[in-house]
Order: structure tokens, then C-alpha cells, then sequence
């Protein structure tokens, strides 16, 4: 069978670059393009400086732009500043406006689905449904680490889609979520601020088995004394959960995008921690037709050492999706 | 995420008179991966080799004129985009001290979707 998985990118994966002024917005779209990934996952307040008002004018120069690069918009990243005011919090009534304002511009934008912060409640999620039903924007709610597919905050979500009946609310799956190893950059940036080779070994191997982190952290941080680098290390397990990828296919019917969360690719484009190889194949075999939306962020560990160059690991990740896409597809066959 | 680059070193200049400085500049962006409010940026906290300058001295603008942090607090109309720098004027008489000193910079952050505040930190060794 020929999957109908399409990649892109999430101008996301760019901010080193663009936070410096090595990239604009358009040298991203050119690269996803020239790599195969002409999907492009937009943040608008990165983006978008004058947000949030943003003319017919501006938007006509971004599409004219994707179109130039044979590019076109896959998802809008939303955020909710709840905490806008240092008083008070957002009323109800403030929190809908302000997704029905993110609907509205996702729409002039011609983009159809939404990625929603996970803290995002889903009783103001469901008040919102109209309006992303008339605009024909589906809302996803972002299932990041700690979080995963089967936590009970995400299935309040999946349990007001499915009352509803709507096919414009359902989730969006941070591929974080499927940490099977450690992630190699993590361990050497905290062995590069003082941590111990064998505590960060102690706690690789830990996550290796899967223990929850709680023991472990109080292993390095109590029973063996850990300096603040090790500690830090050790706490970094909360964050780390490995998703069963069996599942996929459950969930596949409330997902139409998947930001496609990385930390570092091996020079041999596999990736040393997330486990790409089981959750493609289960998407392959759900049928699921959405987009792979490379969301690299390995930036922040490595800057301390060496220049960042989101676009060759990017590249690389796409050159392992393309290969486990293909292997899926003959396994099926 | 961008802590290291959030003070720009070569951006550090007096303010005022040459012969009578009143303070000092310089630019810095937002520590963060997107634009955000400037009601949503707490506190900007300067410090020259380990002392905090007092908040009262410290103006902030993103290019539509300068705020003191109380006035930041309130300015829902105004944000700081990704990427772009901003100016921080301190009030110092005699501008920034003569020789080697160690500019340090904290941006606090209220996120919403975060639990906690958020810091950033840069701290960079001047010499005027």
C-alpha cells in the first residue's frame, strides 16, 4: 500500500537561526521545500511580527511566498496568555475570544488545523467548537511530555469530541511523547556542567527500564548526594515518558497532524531516542493521512558548545522518515 | 532557550552628557520562542558585578517609547516581537563604570501555560 503520510516542517525547528537573524521566515519555507517537506506548521507569534493584526495584505504576502516555494500551510501554533494581566486570570468568555481570534486568522490564512496548548481546558475547548466548525479548523490539543496518548487530562478532550459528535476537536501528538532512550544530547549537556560520567550513566540506564523517574530521582538526589547538574539530569525523567506506539491506531480518527518532536539525528539519520521506527509503522497501518511536522529542539542543549544548524538535522530526519515510510509501506504490501 | 545571546555586549553606551554621563544602554531581545505582551514581561532586573541596579532606574522600549516596569505592566496593547531588540536605559549617574565589569541581565516571564515564572539570564563582561 502507498501511505498517504505527508511531510513538513514547523518554522519552529528554525528559532536558532531566525532568533539570530541567520534565517528569515522564507529561507525556511525554501529549505522544507527543497527537502521534500513543503508543509509548513506556522507559530504567528514568532512569525508574524505585528501580531495580532495582521492585514489582508499580509496575508496575501504569505501565501504568495508558500506559493513561490511550492509551499503550503499546514498548521497554526496558538497560545493563551491566561495570565495576560498580573491581577486576575482570563475569564471564561476572555479565553474563548481569544482562540475565536487565533480561528479567525487561521482561516484567512487558509490553515485548517490548530495546534492547542495542552493546558487549554477542554469545558472552554467545547465552547469553541462552532466557531472552529464554521471556520473548518480542527483543534488539537497538543499531547507533549509529560503528558501522553492515555492521560486522563487528554481523554477529557477525546471525551467532548466524541459527545459532540465534531470532527474539529481531537488532539495533536508531540512525538515527545515516545522517548524510548535517553536522548544522548541531554546526558552530554549535563556532563559538560559538572555531572558525574557514571550518576548520568546510573540514570540513562534507569530510564532505559523504564522506572518511574520519582525513585531515581530520589536515588541521585538524596542516596548518592547529587551535585545540581546530576540533580537537574535526574529531574529531567518527569519529563520523559515512553507513549505505548501500539495505540496509535486508536487515536488515529482524532489526529490530523503530528509535530514531529526531535533532540539530535545521528550522522546515520536515525534518531538515538525517539522511537520513530514503531510509531511510523503504526501510522502507516492506521492509514493516517496527516502531516509529519519536523519540530527539531536540540538547539538549547548544544549552543553552549557548538553552532547550531537546525537545517542539517532537519534534513536528516526527513531522509528517516522517507526510509521508514517506504519500509512500512513494503511490510504492508 | 536563548539566554547567552539575550544582552547584545556591543550595544552597551552611555547616556547623557559625554563629559557627565547620566546612565547607560543597551539592547537585548526577548528570551523566549515567540513574541510576547508586555504585560506578560515581570521584571528586568540589571545588575553591574553582582548588584542590582534599583527597578525605578530601568526604562524599557520595544521602539514605541520608553516604559518604566510598572508601566510595562499595564501596557496590553504593546508587545515585545521574537528576535527583535529592544532597549533597556538605566538611570546611573557617571554612566557605566570605566574598565572591566560584569553587566548582568534577568528577564522574568509570566507564561501562561508554565507553572512556575519564567527566568532568563545573561551576564556579559563590559569594558566602556
Amino acid at each position: 500500500m502507498t501511505s498517504k503520510i505527508k511531510r513538513g516542517i514547523s518554522l519552529y525547528s528554525f528559532q536558532e537561526e531566525m532568533f539570530l537573524g541567520k534565517m528569515s521566515v522564507e529561507d525556511c519555507v525554501a529549505f522544507g521545500a527543497s527537502i521534500g517537506a513543503p508543509g509548513i506548521e506556522i507559530l504567528p507569534e514568532q512569525n508574524m511580527p505585528t501580531f495580532p493584526n495582521i492585514t489582508d495584505a499580509q496575508v496575501g504576502e504569505w501565501r504568495d511566498m508558500l506559493a513561490r516555494h511550492g509551499a503550503h500551510f499546514t498548521c497554526y501554533d496558538m497560545f493563551l496568555d491566561t495570565k495576560r494581566r498580573k491581577d486576575r486570570v482570563m475569564t471564561d468568555e476572555e479565553q474563548v475570544e481569544s482562540i475565536h481570534r487565533d480561528l479567525i486568522l487561521a482561516n484567512r490564512l487558509g490553515i485548517r488545523n490548530m495546534r492547542i496548548l495542552i493546558f487549554v481546558r477542554p469545558d472552554i475547548l467545547e465552547k469553541c467548537v462552532p466557531m472552529a466548525e464554521k471556520l473548518d479548523v480542527h483543534m488539537g490539543v497538543e499531547v507533549h511530555a509529560p503528558w501522553h496518548l492515555e492521560h486522563a487530562w487528554i481523554l477529557r478532550t477525546i471525551e467532548v469530541a466524541d459527545r459532540l459528535g465534531t470532527r474539529h476537536l481531537g488532539i495533536l501528538p508531540d512525538m515527545g511523547i515516545f522517548m524510548k532512550h535517553y536522548p544522548p544530547a541531554f546526558r552530554a549537556r549535563f556532563e559538560r556542567q559538572g555531572a558525574r560520567p557514571e550518576v548520568a550513566q546510573f540514570i540513562v540506564d534507569q530510564h532505559e527500564q523504564k522506572v518511574m523517574c520519582e525513585y531515581t530521582i530520589f536515588e541521585v538526589a538524596v542516596k548518592m548526594q547529587g551535585n545540581k547538574a546530576e540533580v537537574a539530569m535526574a529531574e529531567t525523567l518527569r519529563h520523559a515518558p515512553y507513549a505505548n506506539p501500539r495505540r496509535i491506531g486508536d487515536y488515529a480518527p482524532y489526529f490530523r497532524h503530528i509535530q514531529a518532536k526531535f533532540y539530535e539525528m545521528n550522522e546515520d539519520c536515525t534518531d538515538p531516542a525517539l522511537a520513530y521506527d514503531e510509531v511510523i509503522p503504526a501510522l502507516v497501518k492506521a492509514g493516517w493521512e496527516g502531516t509529519l511536522s519536523s519540530e527539531y529542539e536540540g538547539n538549547r542543549w548544544i549552543q553552549d558548545v557548538h553552532e547550531v544548524d537546525s537545517r542539517e538535522q532537519v534534513r536528516r530526519q526527513h531522509i528517516m522518515f522517507e526510509r521508514l515510510i517506504a519500509k512500512a509501506e513494503a511490510e504492508l504490501a | 532557550m536563548f539566554d547567552k545571546y539575550i544582552i547584545d555586549p556591543a550595544s552597551v553606551a552611555n547616556t547623557g552628557p559625554a563629559d557627565a554621563p547620566t546612565g547607560f544602554s543597551f539592547t537585548t531581545k526577548l528570551g523566549y520562542y515567540r513574541g510576547l505582551g508586555l504585560s506578560m514581561v515581570e521584571d528586568l532586573k540589571v545588575s553591574i558585578d553582582g548588584e542590582a541596579l534599583p527597578r525605578e532606574a530601568i526604562r524599557f522600549d520595544e521602539g514605541e517609547g520608553p516604559l518604566t516596569l510598572d508601566e510595562m505592566e499595564t501596557a496590553f496593547d504593546r508587545r515585545w516581537p521574537f528576535g527583535a531588540p529592544a532597549t533597556i536605559t538605566v538611570a546611573h549617574p557617571g554612566g557605566f563604570p570605566a574598565g572591566e565589569h560584569r553587566l548582568a541581565l534577568q528577564q522574568r516571564l509570566r507564561i501562561s501555560y508554565m507553572p512556575f515564572p519564567s527566568f532568563n539570564n545573561d551576564e556579559k563582561v563590559i569594558s566602556l
